[in-house]
């Protein structure tokens, strides 16, 4: 294989894998914008793909059938929403400490994922999926048609929420309230913002988010369901909210540079070097680390009060 | 006062016990299970016989262990979630000790087994300690990256070079490595079960935490450096070095664990060994509130728990998955809990609202309940 | 703008009463303000001032009692109620989001600038420039509050304020972090805004209470002692009716100065927490048996001294030589051990750890001594007796000396910290804003302490940002500015005057 080839491979797989860490990460972005850790993120991403995988499994005929795409995407969604709710309960009216509940809602939403699909669904099986859907005009650009615009729909959608989280958290008045409460909720309080209120949407639009993210791996990255699809990819993105610094184009850098890192393992692989199929699948998780390791933080920029709770009857 | 606190704190700890079988219920309900008989079966099907009783146990053994090692990290400000990565090197490392001195006697190999184990642990935990301490990373998320790590590399040395040269030669390559010596094994207290002598290893180890905790200066540094790392370190203790011991001592506790499963119950390192036993630690940790008095009677209860989710999986058709639902939900309510039992604005309204709601009985003494 | 409301005629709270845990913070509280007129709130660390006002502000709800505005009920359930009948309040802690600019706070809080999908930052913009060019107060609207001084950002914080429409001002301690000089312009201002709007004026500063309010009402323990006109009481009369007692802070009479030399910091550099060169240059001699106050405009590297001298924060360049070793960039536990005790700015999160007992903290220096353990283990008893015998000295008052440290009062958590230090003999003692927050009474105690430990010939490094605090104690002022020491005075010769002109920066030949 020529290396032109082989970059044009790297560029065009990475592309797609790269969306499930990247719009599970914009919405822990939300997240942790708005003070608060969220690392069920894992468990809501299983919830996503379970429920997004459900319509396309059972529906196989009616006039539901060609709609059950979006039908998955929009369960995913409404299950992530609820999880950010019930992790807004626990962390944001019962104060409660993030780090460990988010483990909490982790084995929750995985654990609930894998019973359900066990009783419901029984052994893995494929589904058709979302369909590929090439950009007429744009997909014949030589080289960068096939990169970018030859992929399913979702994939467009994904990368036009960068554009649009980053709108949202810098030029609109939602935005503003949610960098206030991550900073200094008790200014944004004195200013007649209501802290709790705005930690409950920004966990609720990041749970959709997630579960957006999980219902993605099922139905087009996969085609499948298993209880182990999400493999860690909610902590990825937890760990790429650090890396790129609370600010969306920081964090579409990161989900690029990762899924290109994993398809560039994968295509030396098909190339004929021999490493321990182990080692490779490993090659992610180590990666994490070495990026949190030199990744310094911003302290100026991001939320610094991040990962505590606000009372307001707390005397200062 | 006091009466009122009580109520409170006893109401708190219902609530959010009922809470989190109120979840529970709705999942089991969902997949058509009857969740009062599903829960008669978790909790009362254990203790029908003396194998179950005894399994209870043998659950809880580690358990024990790794709850004992959370409960350090916990307490010295650290978050240890790589019990399960630091289970899986433990076993690894007292495998390989335990084959690589086939013919040594019992009295050497197994204090040399659980030590491997222990040191493969702590070495785990250790990086992730180092990690934090001088390179600030985030501790959940590096133990949680290590924990898949540890996975994978565990399942390359049982197919690869640790596996058990039979497997290859009968062709079937289940991934699992030799069976361990008979002086390798621990020895089981009760005949014809599968409980081990590790139960008492474990206690001793329970009783030596709280005596470090508590009792010495190497645990009042640590609990200090955990309790408030700002002052410790206007107070002159090194909070970093701190932290990494307390991760290196969170990792030996969960490689030990490790360690003593492999001698205690399968004799051989396979797949699945740990079987959540690292996750199940931390629930076991902040059940027993982060104590060694509280950390023994949760790891049995939570045994029970283990052992019933199988009976209502055999019996009933329950997926094994319910118990991390069960065991998410209670951390979930736990957490919670914590923070309203120790909330006293809560509280303070929970005793007006007793007040208001016609308790003579109680006097107007709240008021002045706190410091002068 | 922001819902312009009437007029504010008159402002009334009966009978206001609210409860925290295990305190009683308003009882039973009255007042009221008319327009044009301003109210000093007066009272000790404490006494409810904060809580009041913050009930004022919609940010607590009160148990019982009303407010009434103009004559009509209102009831304020958030902060945006009270900003609509145009109540504002400037905090003593600013409440402005660091990582936003100044345009971006004023916004956050102005909810017509706010459309769906669309912030309008010009609108506010153009509002703060009105605002800022009609109370002559120049603000930059485009920096980020953390690149501003401390002046500046309580001047955005009042152009806040008034951005949002306020008719009342209630202004918590605005003068804490001034100079004097800062101080009197700051008052000027106020007594010239007062043609258009009523202001309640926080503080414990009896002569600027004096300088500037109509009248006054005292609060003691969260209930109102006293209520009358400002011009016809002395700050004598004021201050005895504050404390509930005549409370006379011992004061440093002696001068005679000793000459030995036991801490000498010379051209000293550190970084501060953003990198910037916090101190550039410092030079500091501390003699044994004197009281050393360093004065100064906080944020002028004081905090970074203190961390420095602890050990905590990296050296540049320069040396720190303590009784002529030489200690600089050695660790917490090489200068505890020297001798160099220290009680941290911070003084429950530095000073103690506070989910552990007054006897744990007591020991939290010394618990490996050979005096409280045995090899690797606590001698318990030791550390029981040592803490009822410290709790008699320092009249530390405790339940019992097992309850969490960190439920104690403000005062006497500071008095463990000072029983800890002082039992350790230190040859020198460093205190940072040691009586910041605490009543008169451990105020006093404390001051007590400090010239007691001069006496003995302990060396102490007094940094305060209360000059009168600072003249009373010293027997030399060091004033410290951008990281330097720009002049060190006799306490015996130095004025006020000559004390706020240097922490502004200006020497005059």
């Amino acid at each position: 294989m020529n290396s032109g080839g082989m970059i044009y491979n790297i560029l065009s797989l990475g592309v797609p894998f790269s969306v499930a860490l990247l719009v599970a990460a914009l919405g822990e972005n939300f997240n942790q914008r708005a003070g608060i850790f969220n690392l069920g993120c894992e468990g809501i991403m299983s919830m996503g793909a379970f429920l997004g995988f459900l319509p396309a499994f059972f529906i196989k005929t009616g006039p539901l059938a060609a709609h059950v795409n979006l039908l998955g995407f929009v369960f995913a969604m409404a299950a992530g929403a609820l999880l950010g709710l019930l992790f807004a309960l626990v962390t944001v009216t019962f104060r409660a400490s993030q780090g460990i509940a988010g483990i909490g809602l982790q084995m929750f939403g995985w654990g609930i994922a894998g019973t359900l699909s066990r009783h419901f669904v029984g052994g893995v099986t494929g589904v058709e999926g979302v369909p590929a859907w090439a950009i007429p005009g744009l997909a014949k650009i030589p080289f960068l048609g096939g990169v970018l615009f030859n992929h399913n729909p979702v994939v467009y959608i994904a990368f036009l929420m960068v554009p649009t989280s980053w709108y949202l958290l810098f030029r609109t008045p939602w935005g503003l309230k949610v960098r206030a409460v991550g900073t200094y909720p008790r200014a944004a309080d004195t200013m007649g913002i209501n802290v709790n209120r705005v930690r409950y949407q920004a966990l609720m639009l990041g749970g959709a988010m997630a579960g957006f993210a999980g219902a993605y791996l099922s139905l087009c990255q996969a085609k499948m369901f298993a209880d182990d699809i999400v493999a860690g990819r909610g902590f990825i993105a937890v760990a790429l909210v650090y890396f790129g610094r609370w600010n969306p184009v920081g964090i579409l850098g990161g989900a690029l540079l990762f899924s290109l890192a994993q398809t560039l393992q994968l295509s030396i692989q098909v190339g004929g070097i021999k490493f321990p199929y182990e080692f490779a699948v490993m090659l992610p998780y180590v990666l994490v680390i070495v990026v949190l390791a030199f990744t310094r933080k911003a302290r100026m920029r991001g939320p610094t009060e991040l990962g505590k709770p606000y009372n307001r009857e707390m005397r200062v | 006062m006091n009466k009122i606190k009580l109520l409170y704190r006893l109401g708190v700890i219902l609530t959010a016990a009922l809470a989190a079988a109120l979840v529970g219920a709705m999942v089991l309900t969902a997949i058509g299970a009857s969740p009062i008989a599903t829960y008669t079966t978790i909790f009362t099907g254990p203790f029908a016989d003396k194998y179950g009783i005894t399994e209870v146990l043998v659950r809880a053994i580690p358990l024990i262990l790794v709850g004992l090692g959370i409960a350090i990290s916990f307490r010295s400000g650290i978050l240890n979630i790589g019990a399960e990565g630091q289970i899986l090197m433990g076993i690894l490392a007292s495998t390989a000790m335990a084959l690589a001195f086939p013919g040594a006697p019992k009295v050497i190999l197994l204090p040399l087994m659980f030590m491997a184990g222990a040191l493969g642990g702590a070495f785990w935990g250790g990086i992730a300690g180092f990690l934090r301490a001088k390179l600030g990373v985030n501790e959940i998320l590096s133990t949680v990256m290590l924990n898949y790590i540890a996975a994978q590399f565990y399942t390359y040395l049982l197919r690869g070079p640790m596996i058990d040269s039979n497997e290859l030669l009968t062709g079937s390559g289940t991934p699992q490595s030799m069976r361990l010596p008979k002086a390798a094994w621990l020895d089981r207290i009760v005949p014809e079960t599968r409980l081990h002598a590790g139960l008492i290893l474990a206690l001793v180890l329970a009783f030596c935490v709280y005596s470090l905790l508590w009792r010495t200066t190497w645990g009042y540094r640590l609990r200090a450096a955990g309790a408030e790392a700002k002052a410790a370190r206007y107070a002159g203790v090194h909070v970093e070095r701190s932290l990494i011991t307390a991760m290196l001592l969170a990792g030996g506790f969960a490689g030990l664990a490790g360690a003593v499963e492999v001698s205690g119950v399968h004799h051989r390192a396979i797949e699945g060994i740990s079987s959540g036993y690292g996750f199940s630690g931390i629930v076991v940790a902040l059940f027993g509130g982060l104590h060694p008095a509280g950390i023994v009677p949760a790891a049995v209860f939570f045994g029970v728990l283990l052992v019933g989710a199988d009976m209502t999986q055999r019996s009933a058709g329950v997926p094994a998955n319910m118990i991390l639902v069960l065991q998410g939900v209670v951390i979930l309510a736990i957490v919670s809990a914590k923070m309203y039992i120790n909330n006293a604005y809560a509280l303070e309204r929970f005793a007006r609202f007793f007040r208001r709601s016609g308790t003579a009985k109680i006097p107007r003494s709240v008021k002045t309940g706190g410091q002068p | 703008m922001q819902a312009a409301s009437e007029p504010i005629q008159e402002l009334k709270l009966v009978g206001i009463c609210k409860r925290f845990p295990g305190i009683l913070a308003c009882d039973n509280v009255s007042l009221e303000v008319k327009r044009g007129e301003v109210l000093a709130l007066v009272g000790e660390n404490g006494a409810g001032k904060s809580t009041l006002m913050n009930i004022l502000a919609g940010l607590y709800q009160p148990d019982s009692g009303t407010i009434s505005l103009n004559g009509e009920a209102v009831h304020f359930k958030t902060p945006n109620a009270a900003f609509a009948h145009g109540i504002g309040m400037v905090h003593q802690n600013f409440m402005l989001v660091p990582n936003l600019t100044v345009v971006e706070n004023v916004a956050l809080g102005s909810k017509n600038l706010h459309r769906f999908m669309n912030l309008d930052l010009n609108g506010a913009r153009r509002r703060i420039k009105e605002i800022s060019e009609h109370h002559e107060l120049p603000v930059n609207p485009d920096a980020y509050i953390w690149q501003l001084s401390v002046g500046e950002q309580q001047r955005v914080e009042l152009v806040k304020t008034l951005c949002f429409g306020a008719q009342l001002l209630i202004l918590d301690e605005p003068t804490s972090a001034l100079t004097p000089q800062e101080t009197d312009d700051l008052l000027a201002r106020l007594k010239r805004m007062t043609a258009e709007l009523s202001i309640i004026f926080i503080s414990h500063k009896l002569n600027e209470v004096k300088a500037l309010s109509d009248r006054v009402t005292i609060l003691r323990h969260g209930a109102v002692v006293f209520n009358g006109t400002t011009a016809d009481h002395t700050p004598a009369e004021l201050a005895a009716l504050m404390t509930g007692h005549e409370v006379t802070l011992p004061r440093n009479e002696s001068h005679d100065q000793s000459t030995e030399v036991i801490l000498s910091v010379k051209a000293l550099r550190a970084r501060g927490d953003r990198g910037n060169l916090a101190l550039d240059g410092l030079d500091l001699e501390l003699r044994a048996g004197e009281v050393l106050g360093l004065a100064g405009v906080s944020g002028n590297g004081q905090r970074e001294l203190a961390d420095v001298l602890a050990g905590l924060r990296p050296v540049e360049s320069g040396t720190i030589h303590f009784q002529g070793k030489n200690l600089t960039n050695h660790s917490p536990r090489r200068m505890i051990e020297a001798g160099l005790g220290y009680i941290p700015e911070d003084r429950h999160h530095e000073g103690i750890v506070p989910s552990f007992s007054v006897q744990d903290n007591l020991v939290l220096k010394d618990y490996a001594s050979p005096k409280f353990s045995f090899s690797c283990f606590l001698k318990l008893g030791e550390i029981e007796r040592n803490a009822e015998s410290l709790r008699e000295c320092f009249d530390i008052r405790c339940s019992s000396t097992s309850v969490a440290t960190g439920s104690l009062s403000g005062g006497n958590i500071q008095k463990v910290i000072l029983a800890r230090e002082i039992a350790r003999c230190p040859k020198a003692l460093v205190a940072v804003y040691p009586t910041r927050g605490v009543d008169m009474g451990a105020q006093e105690f404390i001051h007590t302490q400090l010239l007691a430990r001069r006496k003995e010939g302990v060396g102490v490094l007094l940094i305060s940002e209360e000059l009168e605090e600072i003249m009373n104690l010293s027997d030399r002022i060091a004033v410290i500015y951008k990281g330097r020491i720009l002049k060190v005075l006799p306490a015996a010769i130095a004025t006020r005057e000559q004390l706020g002109l240097l922490m502004a920066g200006v020497v005059n030949e």
